[in-house]
């Protein structure tokens, strides 16, 4: 029954917004095919994560829309799930207070839900510290309980918003690789909004780079190589020369931006 | 060696200094047993001065003085005749203004037409000494307990309201997307989300509708009442029985201080998570 998670298709159609006077997103166009991970880069302010909470159902655009194509798994709970930056936790509930709270308004019995829960904490590693508060854990360990939350609910299409960017160099890196692990069979799709472009182009099967705001298409770009090929050492270096061609795609752009922030 | 060979006119050849210490920052420690000790030091010097016949007992009345009248008090029956009376006008109207004002305060801080006309509202309204509206409550609802219990109702309201909302208003909103995400019901959202994370307010606002309450309780016994610890300090207060006077005042500190840990256990049991 794996294929049926390979049925549901996301799609921004011709999506741009405006904050007040302020254009953020200009007429956005692309789909996310089942199992696809798309990494969405640009320069500071180009609209990524805007563009991912329209996506994502938690932003109204000013026009165009996000939409679905095809139906969801029929054991996903949640289709569309957020990983997010500041791993969202509640902070009064312990691990697995946390990683079951999406299921509690679900018809599942509390013998599924913990079902659900004890394979979302496996797959993550997260087994033992179950009991265990957020303000107890490292970054790492709490985006990990973010990760477990999403699995939990068996999302077609995981939304990240730049998940490791709050965490130090060493958890990025094994995180970077539990995503590789989990994404590997190309049951679950994600968008990836990141401004790493390592972490892109490690993960993604094609990189959207967005221009400065208001944010367009610049190019999409296709990973030339499937994501386990990419650990090995001869693909370092045509990892690194993609990243270059997106860096300088970018580059200058970002160069503004910096200089927007420091005169705003 | 790391060491690198001496530049000229380099210090090397002097005997090396200690860095000194130059603070951690501000970090103000309290010890466990301090508070009581410096209690203890006072009340035993106010004794020793009274007992000397330094202090006349007529404007300040000695410790033992006071703990005698409190004895005194309780053999006789009346201290739990005021008190029990103070407790009951404070219980129904703290319970009553903390109910409505929770209430309202979860309104505001989730409806934005409550918002709009209950924050003009309480701004105009929470201003208002509320013991200066005990005359109007006597005209509307007679000289029994209600004007009294209404009067710590509305003052406990008010705060309670605004704390509330203010701790609505505190709730990270990352978490309400995060639970509206997964399309986590509105109810339920309330209820796990923004409840627990606007607690810490609540409780914080529970300290102050304590203190609210028991300066109402002894405004309004004052103005009008026969029984409680308000109307007894008064009595005390004209008979010049200051002894009595001060030991209804210590029944209050005691009584603010058992609302306090009370409130403080009840922080250690509901908010262990922060």
């Amino acid at each position: 029954m794996e294929s049926e998670r390979y049925l549901m298709d996301l799609i921004a159609n011709h999506i741009s917004h405006r904050f007040g006077d302020l254009a953020v997103l200009d007429d956005v166009s692309f789909t996310v095919s089942a199992g696809e991970v798309v990494a969405i880069v640009g320069p500071s302010g180009c609209g990524k994560s805007t563009l991912l909470s329209i996506l994502g159902g938690l932003l109204q655009p000013t026009s165009g829309a996000p939409e679905l194509r095809g139906a969801p798994p029929a054991d996903s709970l949640n289709p569309l799930t957020f990983v997010f930056q500041d791993f969202a936790l509640l902070p009064w509930a312990t691990v697995e207070e946390n990683v079951e709270f999406p299921l509690l308004h679900t018809q599942l019995s509390a013998a599924q839900r913990r079902a659900l829960v004890d394979d979302a904490l496996r797959r993550t590693g997260l087994t033992d510290f179950r009991t265990t508060y957020p303000k107890q854990l490292s970054g790492g360990m709490r985006q990990r309980v973010g990760i477990s939350r999403a699995l939990a609910v068996k999302p077609a299409i995981l939304l990240m918003d730049e998940p490791l960017s709050a965490l130090d160099s060493q958890t990025r890196e094994l995180l970077m690789e539990d995503f590789v692990h989990l994404l590997a069979d190309g049951g679950m799709g994600a968008v990836y909004v990141t401004h790493n472009l390592e972490e892109a182009a490690r993960l993604a099967d094609r990189i959207v780079v967005l221009s400065r705001r208001p944010g367009r298409i610049r190019e999409v770009v296709t990973v030339p190589m499937t994501r386990a090929a990419r650990g090995e050492t001869a693909a370092r270096e045509k990892l690194l020369a993609l990243q270059n061609q997106i860096w300088s795609l970018i580059r200058n752009e970002a160069i503004d931006a910096e200089r927007e922030v420091q005169h705003a | 060696m790391l060491d690198r060979a001496p530049a000229e006119g380099s210090a090397k050849n002097e005997p090396a200094r200690r860095v000194r210490f130059r603070g951690a920052g501000f970090v103000p420690a309290s010890s466990r047993f301090g508070g009581w000790i410096a209690l203890a030091l006072v009340i035993a010097i106010w004794q020793a001065a009274g007992s000397a016949g330094l202090v006349n007992p007529l404007f300040l009345p000695a410790p033992a003085a006071i703990a005698r009248a409190i004895y005194e008090l309780a053999v006789s029956g009346a201290l739990w005749h005021h008190l029990s009376a103070s407790l009951l006008r404070i219980g129904v109207g703290w319970l009553l203004g903390t109910a409505a004002g929770v209430a309202v305060g979860f309104a505001i801080g989730l409806s934005r037409l409550a918002r709009s006309v209950g924050i003009t509202f309480i701004s105009a309204l929470f201003p208002i000494p509320k013991i200066a509206l005990l005359p109007l409550l006597i005209l509307w609802l007679g000289i029994g307990e209600e004007p009294k219990i209404a009067t710590i109702a509305l003052g406990v309201f008010f705060s309670t309201a605004i704390s509330v909302y203010s701790g609505v208003d505190a709730v990270p909103r990352n978490l309400i997307r995060m639970a509206q995400s997964f399309n986590v019901p509105f109810a339920t959202i309330v209820r796990k989300v923004i409840w627990p994370g606007a607690l810490p307010a609540i409780l914080a606002g529970f300290r102050i509708t304590a203190s609210v309450a028991l300066l109402l309780v002894v405004s309004a016994e004052m103005i009008g009442a026969q029984y409680g610890i308000g109307a007894f300090v008064l009595q005390a207060g004209n008979l010049m029985q200051t002894d009595q006077l001060l030991a209804g005042v210590v029944i209050l500190s005691v009584f603010g201080l058992a609302v306090g840990k009370v409130i403080g256990w009840l922080e250690t049991r509901l908010l262990h998570w922060r």
